[in-house]
């Protein structure tokens, strides 16, 4: 797992006043006051550099790709294509036919679910996920259960006091057996900001002959992922929560699976030949790509790696986990306030969700609307986890590379306001 | 802030007509899909008229308050009269600016409303 060694230090990692300039909506005012944007587990904000290479694609090189010979058509497939290898670069992934692109990583897991799980499932096997799951790597399997007859076990959090929020290793170890031919789960948490240390976990699944899929939309944007160290089979995740456009996901798949696996979609693009009655299908990872893709926002999402990659994974890590580790200090001074996050700080990533008893997280973000602080209230698709946990709903602050100590000043400000309007009147 | 003006608080704070009736003509239920809070509505029918009223659950001050004052308005009324009242009498009554973002919370009371007289109605 990812360790912090500089926590202690409670030192800002990245100049991230700087950085801000580079993110146009981050110096929008709205009612006098400076966008301060904390929701970026649901998704970030885009560098400059990703927003002018979709202006960049539309105005100079806006073509189909894969088969047109003229020369914006070259261009554009060849953006298109160095994009995956950007991608098989920043996971570590043995060669680009293991990327495959995705609207989003839902799409990636229910691209797993039907063309891996529904086809090889049968009754008596199970596929186990975690309590912490996000619906989109829930409702897949749950429907894949359904479909074939396999169970649906689920690993519990720890009852251990010390470790709330985690996930209970113990129980996992006990429980995993050979009918648990999946294994899908969460790398972070996007509702306690726990990281799970999924390497310990894949290390038993494969033991016992599971294949493992990662959940990688909270930890891939903010740590370093290498899949050939982890050895995982499948890593989903979304451009949009890591600086790029919305409607690009990507999916890591060893080559050896998706070789095996059927299509998942079927249309153009992704076969070798038709004739009237039957079609044989294309290579990797085409064969997996069905249709005119979304060219544009695959291209602008290369500029986003690079980004995130001239900053160094690490270092961003180090610096959403000291903010997550500052927000919580300052939550802690606050008698009122509940919080939601693993006891130990080297669990956490840049996420960190919390409660004021009497007060709706609606209104806690609604109230910091009006500061034009942008955070999250809810169930965050994490429905059977606040059943778990017996909340109905948390406020929630998530960090990106772009924030800084001030802007959770600028939070706690808020909270303290919420604390006044809902104190009871006499 | 004018969204939690004193009346909306003190709605939130001390909502009337807050609980369950075990004697309820009527129950319905209904989720806000935005935030997956869950609010019930009992209704006591006599002689055409909502004897009493009673709502539970859990929400934000927009959604509670407005259930507080739907029935706090209805509690008493005949059927009728229930089934006249709209989603304008109820911004009225909240009597604050709502987001486009928290519509569903102002108006979840009358979803809640509709509800329980389209039930009632096939009831009889
Ligand atoms: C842990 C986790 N998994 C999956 C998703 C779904 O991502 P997307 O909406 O991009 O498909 C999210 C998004 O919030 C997430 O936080």
């Amino acid at each position: 797992m990812y360790q912090n060694q500089n926590l202690q230090q409670n030192q800002p990692m990245l100049n991230s006043q700087q950085l801000k300039k580079d993110f146009p909506i981050l110096s929008r005012v709205i009612n006098g006051k400076k966008l301060t944007y904390l929701d970026n587990a649901s998704t970030s904000q885009k560098p400059q550099s990703v927003i002018s290479a979709i202006t960049d694609y539309y105005t100079n090189h806006n073509a189909n790709i894969h088969r047109a010979v003229y020369t914006i058509a070259q261009e554009a497939t060849l953006a298109y294509e160095s994009t995956r290898e950007a991608v098989k670069d920043f996971i570590n992934a043995r060669s680009a036919e293991e990327i495959i692109f995705t609207r989003n990583t839902t799409e990636s897991i229910n691209l797993v679910a039907y063309a891996y799980a529904a086809t090889t499932l049968k009754p008596g096997d199970s596929v186990m996920v975690s309590a912490l799951e996000h619906h989109s790597n829930l409702v897949p399997w749950q429907e894949v259960c359904r479909k074939t007859g396999a169970t649906l076990k689920v690993i519990p959090l720890s009852g251990d006091p010390e470790l709330r929020y985690t996930l209970d290793f113990e129980w996992f170890q006990k429980n995993i057996d050979a009918s648990v031919k999946i294994l899908a789960i969460t790398q972070a948490s996007n509702t306690t900001g726990t990281i799970v240390p999924v390497e310990k976990f894949i290390e038993v699944a494969r033991a016992h002959g599971a294949k493992v899929l990662i959940d990688g939309a909270q930890s891939v944007p903010h740590m370093p992922v290498d899949v050939q160290q982890l050895d995982c089979d499948f890593l989903a995740f979304s451009s949009h929560k890591m600086l790029g456009p919305t409607g690009v996901g990507a999916l890591y798949a060893k080559k050896e699976l998706l070789e095996t696996m059927p299509p998942f979609l079927f249309g153009g693009d992704m076969i070798r030949e038709v004739h009237q009655q039957e079609a044989t299908w294309n290579d990797l990872p085409w064969k997996f790509e069905a249709g005119t893709p979304n060219i544009a926002d695959v291209i602008a999402f290369q500029e986003a790696i690079k980004y995130l990659r001239a900053i160094g994974m690490q270092e961003i890590a180090e610096h959403d986990q000291e903010l997550a580790h500052y927000a919580k200090q300052q939550l802690e001074a606050i008698p009122q306030i509940i919080i939601h996050a693993p006891k130990n700080a080297k669990q956490m990533t840049g996420i960190i969700s919390f409660e004021i008893p009497g007060v709706h997280p609606h209104d806690i973000a609604e109230i910091f609307n009006s500061d034009n602080i942008a955070i999250r209230g809810g169930h965050h698709c994490a429905q059977p986890l606040m059943e778990t946990l017996n909340i109905p709903a948390t406020a929630r602050m998530s960090f990106y590379i772009y924030n800084t100590q001030e802007d959770i000043d600028t939070a706690i400000e808020a909270i303290k306001k919420v604390i006044k309007i809902f104190s009871p009147k006499k | 802030m004018d969204m939690y003006a004193e009346n909306i608080l003190d709605h939130f704070q001390n909502p009337r007509h807050k609980g369950t009736l075990s004697a309820a003509t009527i129950s319905v239920e209904e989720v806000n899909p935005l935030c997956g809070d869950k609010l019930s509505l009992d209704l006591i029918i006599e002689n055409g008229s909502i004897k009493d009223m009673a709502f539970s659950g859990s929400g934000c001050a927009i959604s509670q308050a407005s259930m507080s004052m739907v029935a706090e308005e209805l509690n008493g009324k005949s059927l009728e009269e229930a089934e006249k009242l709209s989603k304008d009498t109820i911004y009225e009554l909240l009597g604050v600016p709502i987001s486009p973002a928290r519509v569903k919370c102002a108006i979840l009371s009358y979803a809640l409303l509709k509800k329980s007289l389209i039930l009632l109605k096939h009831q009889s």
